[in-house]
Protein backbone atom coordinates (compact mmCIF):
# COMPACT_ATOMS: atom_id res chain seq x y z
CA UNK A 1 0.00 0.00 0.00
CA UNK A 2 1.00 3.51 -0.75
CA UNK A 3 1.08 6.15 1.29
CA UNK A 4 -1.56 9.19 1.21
CA UNK A 5 1.60 11.73 1.23
CA UNK A 6 3.74 9.63 -0.88
CA UNK A 7 1.17 10.04 -3.91
CA UNK A 8 0.58 13.92 -3.14
CA UNK A 9 4.79 14.14 -3.68
CA UNK A 10 4.43 12.28 -6.90
CA UNK A 11 1.55 14.64 -8.15
CA UNK A 12 3.13 17.87 -7.43
CA UNK A 13 6.30 16.67 -9.26
CA UNK A 14 5.03 16.81 -12.41
CA UNK A 15 2.34 18.58 -12.02
CA UNK A 16 2.93 22.13 -13.54
CA UNK A 17 -0.02 24.32 -14.00
CA UNK A 18 -2.63 21.85 -13.88
CA UNK A 19 -5.72 22.57 -12.22
CA UNK A 20 -6.22 19.85 -9.63
CA UNK A 21 -10.08 18.92 -7.91
CA UNK A 22 -9.67 16.82 -4.84
CA UNK A 23 -11.78 15.06 -2.36
CA UNK A 24 -12.27 14.42 1.31
CA UNK A 25 -8.74 13.18 2.47
CA UNK A 26 -7.08 13.47 -0.54
CA UNK A 27 -7.54 16.97 0.09
CA UNK A 28 -6.33 17.12 3.75
CA UNK A 29 -2.52 15.50 1.86
CA UNK A 30 -2.66 17.85 -0.96
CA UNK A 31 -3.04 20.68 0.09
CA UNK A 32 -0.36 20.19 2.41
CA UNK A 33 1.89 19.18 -0.82
CA UNK A 34 0.60 22.00 -3.52
CA UNK A 35 2.64 24.46 -4.45
CA UNK A 36 0.20 26.36 -7.05
CA UNK A 37 -2.65 26.16 -4.16
CA UNK A 38 -4.55 29.19 -6.48
CA UNK A 39 -5.21 25.92 -9.01
CA UNK A 40 -6.93 23.59 -6.47
CA UNK A 41 -10.17 23.09 -5.80
CA UNK A 42 -11.33 20.99 -2.62
CA UNK A 43 -15.21 19.66 -2.90
CA UNK A 44 -17.35 19.57 -0.07
CA UNK A 45 -20.47 19.75 -0.86
CA UNK A 46 -20.77 18.02 -3.83
CA UNK A 47 -20.81 13.69 -2.54
CA UNK A 48 -19.03 11.69 -5.37
CA UNK A 49 -19.15 14.58 -7.99
CA UNK A 50 -15.23 15.46 -8.13
CA UNK A 51 -14.82 13.22 -11.52
CA UNK A 52 -17.86 15.68 -13.65
CA UNK A 53 -16.24 19.08 -12.22
CA UNK A 54 -13.35 18.17 -13.21
CA UNK A 55 -14.85 16.94 -16.68
CA UNK A 56 -16.37 20.46 -17.00
CA UNK A 57 -13.22 22.08 -16.50
CA UNK A 58 -11.37 19.59 -19.01
CA UNK A 59 -13.99 20.07 -21.92
CA UNK A 60 -13.90 24.40 -21.12
CA UNK A 61 -10.46 24.33 -20.96
CA UNK A 62 -8.82 22.03 -23.78
CA UNK A 63 -5.20 23.53 -23.39
CA UNK A 64 -5.24 23.37 -19.74
CA UNK A 65 -4.44 19.42 -17.91
CA UNK A 66 -6.80 18.83 -15.09
CA UNK A 67 -6.04 16.60 -12.46
CA UNK A 68 -9.14 14.92 -10.49
CA UNK A 69 -8.09 13.35 -7.08
CA UNK A 70 -10.99 10.73 -6.55
CA UNK A 71 -11.61 8.80 -3.90
CA UNK A 72 -13.45 4.85 -4.62
CA UNK A 73 -15.88 5.65 -2.56
CA UNK A 74 -16.68 9.05 -4.21
CA UNK A 75 -16.26 7.04 -7.94
CA UNK A 76 -19.05 4.46 -6.84
CA UNK A 77 -21.40 7.15 -5.98
CA UNK A 78 -21.16 8.20 -9.56
CA UNK A 79 -19.98 5.31 -11.57
CA UNK A 80 -21.55 6.62 -14.91
CA UNK A 81 -19.24 9.30 -14.83
CA UNK A 82 -16.74 7.20 -16.23
CA UNK A 83 -19.05 6.75 -19.43
CA UNK A 84 -19.79 10.31 -19.47
CA UNK A 85 -15.82 11.19 -19.18
CA UNK A 86 -15.06 8.06 -21.76
CA UNK A 87 -17.70 9.82 -24.67
CA UNK A 88 -16.49 13.43 -24.57
CA UNK A 89 -12.55 11.50 -24.19
CA UNK A 90 -10.67 14.87 -22.88
CA UNK A 91 -7.13 14.35 -23.84
CA UNK A 92 -5.95 16.69 -20.94
CA UNK A 93 -7.85 14.86 -18.03
CA UNK A 94 -6.00 12.87 -15.65
CA UNK A 95 -8.10 10.55 -13.42
CA UNK A 96 -6.45 9.59 -10.02
CA UNK A 97 -8.38 6.93 -8.30
CA UNK A 98 -7.38 6.76 -4.45
CA UNK A 99 -8.40 3.42 -3.68
CA UNK A 100 -8.61 2.75 0.66
CA UNK A 101 -11.33 0.32 0.33
CA UNK A 102 -13.30 2.06 2.95
CA UNK A 103 -15.26 5.60 3.92
CA UNK A 104 -12.35 7.12 6.04
CA UNK A 105 -14.57 9.86 7.25
CA UNK A 106 -16.83 7.63 8.50
CA UNK A 107 -14.84 5.59 10.66
CA UNK A 108 -13.68 3.15 8.13
CA UNK A 109 -16.63 1.28 7.34
CA UNK A 110 -16.21 -1.01 3.95
CA UNK A 111 -17.35 0.70 0.74
CA UNK A 112 -19.51 -1.54 -1.27
CA UNK A 113 -17.22 -3.71 -3.56
CA UNK A 114 -13.98 -3.10 -2.49
CA UNK A 115 -11.00 -5.69 -2.62
CA UNK A 116 -13.25 -6.34 -5.22
CA UNK A 117 -13.58 -3.58 -7.85
CA UNK A 118 -11.07 -3.47 -11.17
CA UNK A 119 -10.82 -0.04 -11.70
CA UNK A 120 -8.58 0.05 -14.85
CA UNK A 121 -10.83 -2.46 -16.70
CA UNK A 122 -14.21 -0.30 -15.60
CA UNK A 123 -11.91 2.65 -17.17
CA UNK A 124 -11.19 1.02 -19.84
CA UNK A 125 -14.39 -0.64 -20.84
CA UNK A 126 -15.81 3.25 -20.35
CA UNK A 127 -13.60 4.60 -22.94
CA UNK A 128 -10.19 6.11 -21.45
CA UNK A 129 -7.62 5.87 -23.15
CA UNK A 130 -5.28 4.53 -20.74
CA UNK A 131 -5.73 3.40 -17.16
CA UNK A 132 -2.75 2.22 -14.66
CA UNK A 133 -2.75 0.85 -11.27
CA UNK A 134 -0.56 0.72 -8.45
CA UNK A 135 0.41 -1.14 -4.99
CA UNK A 136 3.99 -0.32 -5.51
CA UNK A 137 5.59 3.34 -4.17
CA UNK A 138 8.90 3.29 -5.75
CA UNK A 139 6.78 1.75 -9.30
CA UNK A 140 4.17 4.66 -9.03
CA UNK A 141 6.59 7.86 -8.32
CA UNK A 142 8.55 6.44 -11.10
CA UNK A 143 6.27 5.71 -13.51
CA UNK A 144 4.10 8.87 -13.19
CA UNK A 145 6.15 11.20 -14.79
CA UNK A 146 5.36 9.42 -18.31
CA UNK A 147 1.88 8.54 -17.47
CA UNK A 148 1.37 12.62 -16.46
CA UNK A 149 2.76 13.39 -20.28
CA UNK A 150 0.48 11.17 -21.92
CA UNK A 151 -2.55 11.98 -23.90
CA UNK A 152 -6.23 11.31 -21.70
CA UNK A 153 -8.62 10.25 -20.64
CA UNK A 154 -6.34 8.63 -18.12
CA UNK A 155 -7.54 6.91 -14.98
CA UNK A 156 -4.61 5.94 -12.62
CA UNK A 157 -5.67 3.82 -9.88
CA UNK A 158 -3.87 4.04 -6.47
CA UNK A 159 -3.77 1.66 -3.67
CA UNK A 160 -2.83 3.79 -0.56
CA UNK A 161 -3.44 2.91 3.05
CA UNK A 162 -6.45 4.21 4.60
CA UNK A 163 -6.04 7.06 7.02
CA UNK A 164 -9.10 6.89 8.96
CA UNK A 165 -11.33 9.58 10.72
CA UNK A 166 -11.14 9.12 14.41
CA UNK A 167 -12.67 12.52 15.33
CA UNK A 168 -16.40 11.57 13.75
CA UNK A 169 -19.07 13.94 13.09
CA UNK A 170 -18.83 16.53 10.04
CA UNK A 171 -17.74 19.78 11.48
CA UNK A 172 -18.72 22.79 9.37
CA UNK A 173 -18.56 25.97 9.39
CA UNK A 174 -19.38 29.67 7.62
CA UNK A 175 -15.27 29.54 6.56
CA UNK A 176 -15.10 25.97 5.78
CA UNK A 177 -17.90 26.16 3.79
CA UNK A 178 -16.86 29.51 1.72
CA UNK A 179 -13.43 27.38 0.83
CA UNK A 180 -14.98 25.73 -2.07
CA UNK A 181 -16.79 28.63 -4.10
CA UNK A 182 -14.05 31.01 -3.23
CA UNK A 183 -11.19 28.50 -4.76
CA UNK A 184 -13.74 27.53 -7.83
CA UNK A 185 -13.42 31.53 -8.42
CA UNK A 186 -9.91 31.74 -7.79
CA UNK A 187 -9.16 28.94 -10.78
CA UNK A 188 -12.10 30.25 -12.53
CA UNK A 189 -10.12 33.72 -12.76
CA UNK A 190 -6.25 32.40 -13.32
CA UNK A 191 -8.20 30.16 -16.62
CA UNK A 192 -9.48 33.65 -17.90
CA UNK A 193 -6.28 35.83 -17.43
CA UNK A 194 -4.22 32.53 -19.16
CA UNK B 1 -47.24 31.55 -38.94
CA UNK B 2 -48.66 30.78 -35.09
CA UNK B 3 -47.87 27.50 -34.05
CA UNK B 4 -49.37 25.61 -31.39
CA UNK B 5 -46.58 24.33 -30.05
CA UNK B 6 -42.89 24.45 -29.68
CA UNK B 7 -40.78 23.96 -32.48
CA UNK B 8 -37.18 22.84 -32.15
CA UNK B 9 -35.38 24.90 -34.75
CA UNK B 10 -36.54 27.96 -33.21
CA UNK B 11 -36.40 26.82 -29.41
CA UNK B 12 -32.83 26.19 -30.13
CA UNK B 13 -31.93 29.25 -32.07
CA UNK B 14 -33.78 30.96 -28.83
CA UNK B 15 -31.10 28.96 -26.24
CA UNK B 16 -28.01 29.53 -28.45
CA UNK B 17 -29.16 33.65 -28.69
CA UNK B 18 -28.36 33.49 -25.09
CA UNK B 19 -24.10 32.38 -26.34
CA UNK B 20 -24.83 29.10 -24.88
CA UNK B 21 -21.56 27.43 -25.57
CA UNK B 22 -22.10 23.79 -23.96
CA UNK B 23 -25.80 21.81 -23.18
CA UNK B 24 -25.55 18.97 -20.73
CA UNK B 25 -28.12 16.50 -21.55
CA UNK B 26 -30.22 13.08 -21.09
CA UNK B 27 -32.59 13.15 -23.74
CA UNK B 28 -36.23 12.83 -22.20
CA UNK B 29 -39.79 12.45 -23.83
CA UNK B 30 -40.35 16.18 -23.40
CA UNK B 31 -37.04 17.51 -25.00
CA UNK B 32 -35.68 15.05 -27.18
CA UNK B 33 -37.31 17.06 -29.97
CA UNK B 34 -34.05 19.39 -29.91
CA UNK B 35 -31.53 17.17 -30.06
CA UNK B 36 -30.67 17.21 -33.76
CA UNK B 37 -30.88 20.57 -33.97
CA UNK B 38 -28.65 20.96 -30.70
CA UNK B 39 -25.90 18.66 -32.32
CA UNK B 40 -26.27 21.71 -35.16
CA UNK B 41 -26.43 24.46 -33.63
CA UNK B 42 -22.45 25.12 -32.81
CA UNK B 43 -23.55 24.33 -28.90
CA UNK B 44 -21.13 21.52 -27.64
CA UNK B 45 -23.62 18.85 -26.61
CA UNK B 46 -22.79 16.89 -23.64
CA UNK B 47 -24.25 13.73 -23.08
CA UNK B 48 -24.84 12.10 -19.46
CA UNK B 49 -25.19 8.79 -18.30
CA UNK B 50 -27.67 10.16 -15.25
CA UNK B 51 -29.55 13.82 -14.40
CA UNK B 52 -26.87 13.92 -11.44
CA UNK B 53 -23.59 14.57 -13.05
CA UNK B 54 -25.35 17.73 -14.77
CA UNK B 55 -25.10 20.53 -12.34
CA UNK B 56 -21.67 19.57 -11.56
CA UNK B 57 -20.31 19.22 -15.38
CA UNK B 58 -21.60 22.28 -15.88
CA UNK B 59 -20.22 23.90 -12.78
CA UNK B 60 -16.77 22.97 -14.15
CA UNK B 61 -17.41 24.43 -17.40
CA UNK B 62 -18.25 27.21 -15.69
CA UNK B 63 -14.91 27.58 -13.80
CA UNK B 64 -13.27 26.98 -17.33
CA UNK B 65 -15.30 30.45 -18.50
CA UNK B 66 -17.92 28.34 -20.47
CA UNK B 67 -21.44 29.71 -20.59
CA UNK B 68 -23.10 26.47 -20.18
CA UNK B 69 -26.95 25.27 -20.26
CA UNK B 70 -28.76 21.60 -18.91
CA UNK B 71 -31.74 19.98 -20.09
CA UNK B 72 -33.22 17.14 -18.24
CA UNK B 73 -36.74 15.81 -17.06
CA UNK B 74 -38.06 16.83 -14.20
CA UNK B 75 -37.40 12.67 -12.53
CA UNK B 76 -33.61 13.59 -13.06
CA UNK B 77 -34.14 17.00 -11.48
CA UNK B 78 -34.90 15.33 -8.85
CA UNK B 79 -31.97 13.03 -9.13
CA UNK B 80 -30.19 16.37 -9.25
CA UNK B 81 -31.22 17.75 -5.64
CA UNK B 82 -27.65 17.27 -3.49
CA UNK B 83 -25.81 18.60 -6.61
CA UNK B 84 -28.17 21.53 -7.17
CA UNK B 85 -27.94 22.57 -3.19
CA UNK B 86 -24.21 22.09 -2.80
CA UNK B 87 -23.02 22.68 -6.29
CA UNK B 88 -25.44 25.19 -8.16
CA UNK B 89 -27.02 27.52 -5.18
CA UNK B 90 -24.19 26.53 -3.01
CA UNK B 91 -21.39 28.29 -5.34
CA UNK B 92 -23.43 30.73 -6.51
CA UNK B 93 -23.47 29.33 -10.16
CA UNK B 94 -25.99 31.19 -12.60
CA UNK B 95 -26.99 28.40 -14.35
CA UNK B 96 -30.10 27.71 -16.52
CA UNK B 97 -31.78 24.41 -16.58
CA UNK B 98 -33.89 23.55 -19.18
CA UNK B 99 -36.60 20.67 -17.45
CA UNK B 100 -38.70 18.57 -19.57
CA UNK B 101 -42.58 18.78 -17.59
CA UNK B 102 -43.50 15.11 -17.65
CA UNK B 103 -47.25 14.71 -16.82
CA UNK B 104 -48.08 18.30 -17.00
CA UNK B 105 -51.30 18.73 -17.96
CA UNK B 106 -52.12 22.86 -17.80
CA UNK B 107 -55.54 21.71 -15.88
CA UNK B 108 -53.35 21.10 -12.97
CA UNK B 109 -54.57 17.56 -12.17
CA UNK B 110 -51.90 14.76 -13.00
CA UNK B 111 -51.79 11.38 -12.16
CA UNK B 112 -47.68 11.59 -12.43
CA UNK B 113 -45.86 12.00 -9.33
CA UNK B 114 -43.06 13.37 -11.13
CA UNK B 115 -45.30 16.24 -12.21
CA UNK B 116 -46.77 16.74 -8.91
CA UNK B 117 -43.84 17.48 -7.28
CA UNK B 118 -41.61 19.40 -9.53
CA UNK B 119 -42.91 22.96 -8.59
CA UNK B 120 -43.01 22.57 -4.74
CA UNK B 121 -39.70 21.25 -5.60
CA UNK B 122 -38.43 24.28 -7.31
CA UNK B 123 -40.41 26.30 -4.81
CA UNK B 124 -38.27 24.38 -1.97
CA UNK B 125 -35.38 24.68 -3.63
CA UNK B 126 -35.71 28.71 -3.99
CA UNK B 127 -34.85 27.97 -7.88
CA UNK B 128 -37.07 31.09 -10.13
CA UNK B 129 -38.90 29.11 -13.04
CA UNK B 130 -40.66 29.66 -16.22
CA UNK B 131 -42.93 27.87 -18.21
CA UNK B 132 -42.67 27.81 -22.23
CA UNK B 133 -45.20 25.99 -23.94
CA UNK B 134 -45.24 27.87 -27.56
CA UNK B 135 -42.96 29.37 -29.80
CA UNK B 136 -44.63 32.39 -28.71
CA UNK B 137 -43.27 32.33 -24.90
CA UNK B 138 -39.84 32.19 -26.06
CA UNK B 139 -38.66 35.23 -24.65
CA UNK B 140 -39.36 34.10 -21.27
CA UNK B 141 -35.79 31.95 -22.15
CA UNK B 142 -33.94 35.31 -22.04
CA UNK B 143 -35.65 36.65 -19.37
CA UNK B 144 -34.20 33.15 -17.27
CA UNK B 145 -31.19 33.87 -18.36
CA UNK B 146 -31.09 37.62 -17.27
CA UNK B 147 -32.30 36.45 -14.28
CA UNK B 148 -29.41 33.63 -13.24
CA UNK B 149 -26.88 36.44 -14.65
CA UNK B 150 -28.43 38.86 -12.28
CA UNK B 151 -28.60 36.69 -9.05
CA UNK B 152 -25.70 34.06 -9.72
CA UNK B 153 -28.04 31.14 -9.17
CA UNK B 154 -29.54 28.92 -11.05
CA UNK B 155 -33.24 28.80 -12.84
CA UNK B 156 -35.48 26.80 -14.29
CA UNK B 157 -37.28 26.93 -17.56
CA UNK B 158 -39.62 24.16 -17.33
CA UNK B 159 -40.66 22.80 -21.55
CA UNK B 160 -44.47 22.06 -20.79
CA UNK B 161 -45.49 21.02 -23.97
CA UNK B 162 -44.97 18.32 -26.98
CA UNK B 163 -43.34 19.44 -29.80
CA UNK B 164 -44.56 20.50 -33.53
CA UNK B 165 -43.27 18.67 -36.15
CA UNK B 166 -42.10 20.61 -38.89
Amino acid sequence: MIEYQDVAAAIQRDRGDAVVVSAMTQTRFWKEASDRPELDIPTNNSMGKVSSIALGIALGAPTRKVIAMDGDGSLIMNLGSLITVGNKSPKNLVHVVYDNGVYAITGGQPIAGAGVIDWPAIAMGSGYKAAYSFEDTEEMATEMPRIMAEDGPILVRIKVKPVITTNLGVIQTWESNAVMPRQMRSVKAHLAGS
Amino acid sequence: MTTAGLTAPTMVKAIAAQGVTHVVTLPDSETNFMYDNMTESGMEVVQIAREGEAIAIAAGLWIANQKPAIMIQNSGLFESGDALRGLGIGIDLPLVMFIGYRGYTRHGDTPDSAAQFLEPFLHTWQTPYWIVETDEELDRIALAFETAAETSKPVAVLIGAEYVSV
